[in-house]
């Protein structure tokens, strides 16, 4: 294994780039504000104060507050622990298992191989918010019926990028060398073969996360997500919707959180994959 | 080229099977029973027998499958159990509104999106390629149906230049072909700059430099050609997103579609609206990947070479 594909040191080097740095920092400013919420503001993300409803931002609340007099900072913060926590959770199932369908079926082949490959390649070609969709209706709304269909969307994009990566690692040279010193399938697997694919992997991982922060914000605004009082963005939003000309900033501010958010995450993985330097392993395989 | 069109049309038939088999039993895993819905509270348990066997429902799962799948090849999608009407009339209204979103949407992110991804890869790591990619990353990562509501808000409260909602007349159709063209575009930018540089980098066109052809018509009459290949394809690719898309804006701008049609029999726990709405979606992914399949083969002489 390569220092160039070593993970952690590489998440110090994204950060010396002034892009990766500035896109770091918000992402910890949001996490901070999600682990720290009841610390950081004076106000309840549930308590209703009827007669300080539709508050334009003011210096006692900062972004004002929505229709039941709730300070929506507060809301905000509360929220990214939701959505952060049910976006991040969701894929990390979603890799781990698609990291072990598509290293088995990358390194032992044959039928199994063929049969991941035929439903992978069948689920790749539909929508998430689809898939997402049909999911949240079998299993109900609310987190996990969210944090399940967001798994299942994005089980297919790890499955046959891990498949992928398994596939060209197995012709190496040092993968034949440690087969010839008579190292077993599970020894060259584990220790060779996922070791050196975990890096592209983990990158589109993170990167994923940020496209199911807006999956999670979908389903929620379709109100199938996290259910009230508890504050998630999406079902923040979906409450705003229905006040966006009586009071914007409801959906505004939830909006700004979810794209600024994704923004930082996806600069903050390009700054990994430089740092990194897998440009050429993160093409989408055809 | 006919012959390879004709096998890889034949690829669709157990694709499709699949694809039915999963749409029909997925939807006996969802709990919530439209009978219930239909039946008045304290009725029978016969009036129940009655009305399950009017729908089918009280035969086997396999059985119920292959009636269901021998009446919508015959153009049979069954009836709306809350609309109480053929839900190929539903589908047959929804249908045109969503192409027309979907076909504008596309058509939009494919011009828009090879016009940026242009001028982004001639201008390379200079300010105008750093502007283009840093606008498509802000377009991309904004969740649809608040773009599209934010939209609304400056556009039809604000400014009054379109209808709020519905889908009376053309320009009820500017925001929600804008809503979803802009996701799509980024993709189409983001792989037609990477495609142009990709190929600005092989020997022909080196040599075409060499003869001396000035660089723009080179760009734009060679690596242009080979570069728009993978960005074709993936704009075929890109159909079923695009209906998915509209899904989410569809509701957003109360626009009568697909989506709009989906959602809402999800809601009532309507089996045929839904699995009819869902297989017309998935049929438009198929379609999209056979026609990405098609176009590359016919545009790639290498393609189409190995193929023959």
């Amino acid at each position: 294994m390569t220092a160039a594909a070593r993970p952690a040191p590489a998440v110090l080097r994204a950060f010396r780039r002034p892009v990766g740095a500035l896109a770091g920092a918000w992402l910890l400013l949001v996490i901070a504000a999600a682990i720290f919420a009841p610390l950081l503001s004076p106000y309840e993300y549930d308590i209703q104060t009827l007669k300080e409803a539709y508050q334009p931002p003011s210096a006692a609340h900062w972004l004002g507050t929505d229709e039941f007099g709730r300070d929506l900072l507060t809301r905000l913060m509360y929220g990214a622990r939701t959505s952060l926590s049910v976006s991040a959770i969701a894929i990390l199932i979603s890799v781990l298992c698609g990291m072990t369908l598509g290293a088995a079926a990358g390194y032992f082949g044959g039928r199994f191989d063929r049969l991941v490959t035929v439903v992978v390649d069948l689920t790749w070609s539909f929508p998430e918010i689809l898939i997402a969709l049909i999911l949240v209706a079998i299993i109900g709304p609310g987190t996990t019926g969210v944090l399940v269909a967001i798994s299942v969307a994005y089980l297919a994009q790890f499955t046959r990028l891990t498949r992928a990566q398994i596939m060209t690692l197995k012709g190496e040279t040092f993968i034949e060398a440690a087969r010839s010193l008579g190292a077993g399938s599970g020894h060259i697997l584990f220790r060779h073969l996922l070791p050196n694919a975990l890096a592209p992997v983990l990158v589109s991982a993170m990167l994923a996360t940020g496209d199911a922060i807006i999956l999670e914000a979908t389903l929620g605004f379709f109100g199938l997500g996290a259910q009230p009082p508890t504050p998630s963005w999406g079902s923040m939003m979906s409450a705003g919707s229905a006040l966006l000309f009586k009071s914007p900033g409801i959906i505004l501010f939830p909006g700004l959180a979810v794209a600024i958010t994704v923004i930082a995450i996806n600069l903050f993985g390009d700054a990994l994959i430089a740092a990194l330097d897998i440009r050429s392993r993160m093409r989408p395989p055809q | 080229m006919l012959a390879y069109a004709i096998r890889r049309s034949l690829m669709l038939v157990p694709v499709f099977l699949a694809v039915s088999v999963i749409i029909f039993l997925i939807l006996h895993f969802i709990p919530g029973d439209p009978i219930d819905n239909l039946l008045k509270v304290g009725s029978s348990p016969t009036a129940r027998a009655e009305i399950e066997a009017r729908y089918g429902l009280d035969k086997p799962l396999p059985v119920q499958y292959l009636i269901w799948l021998g009446n919508v090849l015959t153009g049979d999608l069954g009836t709306a159990i809350v609309a109480r009407r053929p839900v190929i009339d539903l589908i047959g209204q929804a249908l045109p509104h969503s192409l027309a979103l979907g076909g504008l949407a596309l058509a939009f992110s494919s011009i828009v999106g090879i016009t940026l991804g242009v001028i982004a890869a001639l201008n390379r790591d200079r300010w105008p390629d750093r502007a283009i990619m840093g606008g498509v990353l802000v377009g991309s990562t904004m969740p649809s149906f608040w773009l599209g509501l934010m939209m609304m808000l400056a556009f039809s409260v604000w400014l009054g230049w379109f209808p709020v909602s519905g889908a009376r007349g053309w320009s009820s159709l500017v925001l929600p072909v804008l809503t979803i063209g802009l996701g799509g575009t980024a993709l189409v930018t983001r792989i037609t700059r990477v495609s142009m540089i990709e190929v600005a980098q092989k020997d022909f066109v080196t040599l075409l430099h060499a003869k001396g052809l000035s660089p723009l018509r080179i760009q734009l009459r060679h690596v242009l050609r080979h570069a728009l290949i993978p960005v074709v394809t993936i704009l075929a690719l890109r159909i079923g997103w695009i209906l998915g898309g509209a899904v989410t804006v569809e509701v957003v701008f109360a626009r009568p579609g697909l989506g709009t049609l989906l959602i809402k029999a999800l809601a009532q726990h309507d089996y045929p609206v839904v699995q009819a709405s869902l297989l017309m979606l998935a049929m438009a992914v198929m379609i999209g990947t056979l026609l990405g399949d098609l176009l590359q083969a016919a545009m790639d002489p290498r393609v189409r070479a190995a193929l023959a």
